[in-house]
């Protein structure tokens, strides 16, 4: 396993922020730890690379103890904090100067580096202007190439795309995929659950500083509800009357509007017109996401028909 | 844990790389405020003085003004910059999801204010000397305490600085510490001639006293037992408040 963490819990004076998690996430492909903010991703990245000690239990990554052997840890993996590290006042190569020294490379290989990551970025554009005058997304792929200074073997990703525009999210997203490519391991934590879907392999929702559930998005989907969502407004009576009829796997309902959760949204597409002809109560119907499973699993009722 | 002086080197180049984009802005003060000095205090004032100590009054503020430079140099790295390296830009949260580890931090921030510090009493040295003020070649066996000086008030400054919670009390610091200091530890006058015996062990605890009798013994070319005090007091209080220190960047970056 690249990644073990067994029975570990974090405590801060009286807030259990991390409470007796077991996670093992094996060499290639993309992990996604997904959760609202305040569940405990943060923390349990940090504790991922040895700037958080676990209050119990311990943190193996490429074999070895965390708390034990955090440099060495730390030289293979790659990370991309929440908040902007970058140094505003100079250019982006001088920042990838620092960061690179950081781990102690020297030129020629710095340089090198420097060069490969500018294109593998596409930063190339704005190499040398002060950081400060860059873009939201240009930073943060700046924040990115800095991570891979060291041409990590695990890539950590806090919230990646957060505050990022729809164009520059599917640029980025396409780097991550380029690395997977490359043989590298991403682990990364997300509130957005169509970045986690397209991005992951696997997902372990976290609420409350624990695992709700763990595994690929298609199988938490078909596991916990179902292919497809009908959505329409409605009240508690409509609601269960179709229901009752048509017994979906699953139903939620999240204000006025509810969702039902079937395998084959065809039958109830048809008794929704059926019912209603002419009157065009509107509906939506999509493919379940992990949304869904979330708001199923964290949230709001869900009663499993 | 224990310190990495290559990555204890890395911290120090970041700061390095930021100082030198700027370098001639920042090193330009460094010669002007010693001149001031000498003109208004030395040369003004010390116009009404005919004699201290057995020389010139300006000859008798210099050594101390040397360690002022020194202290002024370190303190203003590792109060204001460091907060703002701590806070605002992150640094150290960049530098701790690389090998570095906060000993290296700590290593390498003292580091850089007792470069910061050898910078600025350095230049003060060179007008000094360039004003025939620093009789050479002895004097020269004052510019080890820069350096020190330099670390001593590093090691003061982390300590306070790792241990406050807001950017505010800086203005305490440096009003209320640094500056008596500068007014009372022997630069301007000999406190031991307008201090009471029986309160001169209290102004003992004074840091800068230490290297400016260090510094005015090397001007003079005098060597007397009370230096080897201001030795073991200039590298024992440093030693003691960067162990403090440690457990502050510990508790400042880890959890």
């Amino acid at each position: 396993m690249l990644l073990e963490l067994s029975g570990v819990s974090k405590r801060f004076g009286a807030r259990l922020a991390v409470d007796r998690l077991d996670l093992a996430v094996a060499a290639g492909g993309c992990f996604g730890l997904l959760g609202p903010n305040g569940a405990g991703k943060t923390t349990t990245l940090r504790m991922i690379y040895g700037v958080t000690r676990p209050t119990a239990g311990t943190v193996r990554v490429f074999g070895l103890d965390v708390t034990r052997a955090a440099r060495a840890v730390r030289a293979r993996i790659g990370v991309t904090l929440q908040e902007s590290v970058l140094i505003d006042a100079i250019s982006p190569v001088d920042n990838l100067r620092v960061f690179g020294r950081y781990h102690l490379l020297r030129e020629p290989e710095l340089s090198r580096r420097i060069e490969e990551l500018l294109d593998f970025l596409e930063l190339r554009s704005h190499a040398d202007v002060p950081v400060k005058a860059l873009s939201g997304g240009f930073r943060r792929r700046l924040a990115v190439a800095l991570s891979l200074m060291n041409r990590p073997e695990l890539l950590v990703l806090d919230e990646p795309t957060t505050g990022l525009d729809p164009a520059v999210r599917l640029a980025l997203w396409s780097r991550v995929r380029a690395l997977q490519a490359r043989g590298a391991t991403v682990l990364l934590t997300t509130h957005y659950m169509d970045e986690a879907q397209r991005l992951c392999d696997r997902v372990a929702i976290v609420a409350g500083g624990r695992i709700v559930a763990d595994g690929a998005p298609d199988a938490l989907i078909r596991a916990h509800l179902a292919a497809e969502a009908v959505e329409l407004d409605c009240t508690p009576q409509e609601e269960a009357a179709l229901a009752d009829g048509l017994r979906p796997r699953a139903r939620l309902r999240v204000g006025g509007r509810a969702i039902l959760y079937v395998e084959d949204a065809g039958a109830l597409v048809a008794e929704l017109r059926h019912r209603n002809p002419g009157a065009h109560r509107p509906f939506v119907v999509r493919p379940t996401n992990l949304e869904d499973v979330f708001l199923a699993l964290t949230g709001t009722s869900l009663e499993a028909a | 844990m224990s310190v990495s002086a290559r990555h204890a080197l890395a911290v120090w180049r970041r700061n390095a790389t930021m100082y030198r984009r700027t370098w001639w802005l920042n090193i330009l003060p460094n010669f002007f405020e010693p001149v001031f000095y000498l003109l208004s205090i030395g040369v003004g004032v010390g116009a009404y003085v005919t004699r201290m100590d057995g020389m010139s009054y300006v000859a008798f503020l210099a050594p101390g003004l040397v360690c002022v430079a020194a202290m002024n140099g370190a303190s203003f790295e590792v109060t204001y910059n460091i907060y703002v390296r701590l806070t605002f830009e992150k640094a150290y949260d960049a530098m701790l999801t690389t090998p570095i580890e906060p000993d290296d931090v700590l290593a390498g921030e003292v580091l850089w204010a007792v470069t910061r510090a050898a910078i600025y009493g350095g230049c003060f040295f060179v007008v000094i000397a360039a004003a025939g003020l620093a009789p050479l070649p002895r004097a020269l066996l004052a510019l080890p305490l820069v350096p020190l000086a330099g670390l001593l008030f590093a090691a003061i400054g982390i300590a306070f600085s790792l241990h406050i919670p807001t950017i505010d009390l800086f203005s305490f610091y440096f009003t209320l510490f640094l500056t008596p200091l500068f007014l009372f530890a022997d630069v301007f006058f000999p406190l031991k001639e307008r201090l009471s015996p029986r309160w001169l062990w209290v102004a003992e605890a004074l840091p800068l006293l230490h290297p400016v009798r260090l510094a005015r013994a090397a001007f003079r070319g005098t060597a007397t037992p009370i230096l080897l005090w201001d030795v073991a007091y200039t590298v024992g209080v440093s030693a003691l408040l960067l162990v403090w220190a440690r457990r502050g960047v510990r508790r400042r970056l880890t959890s």
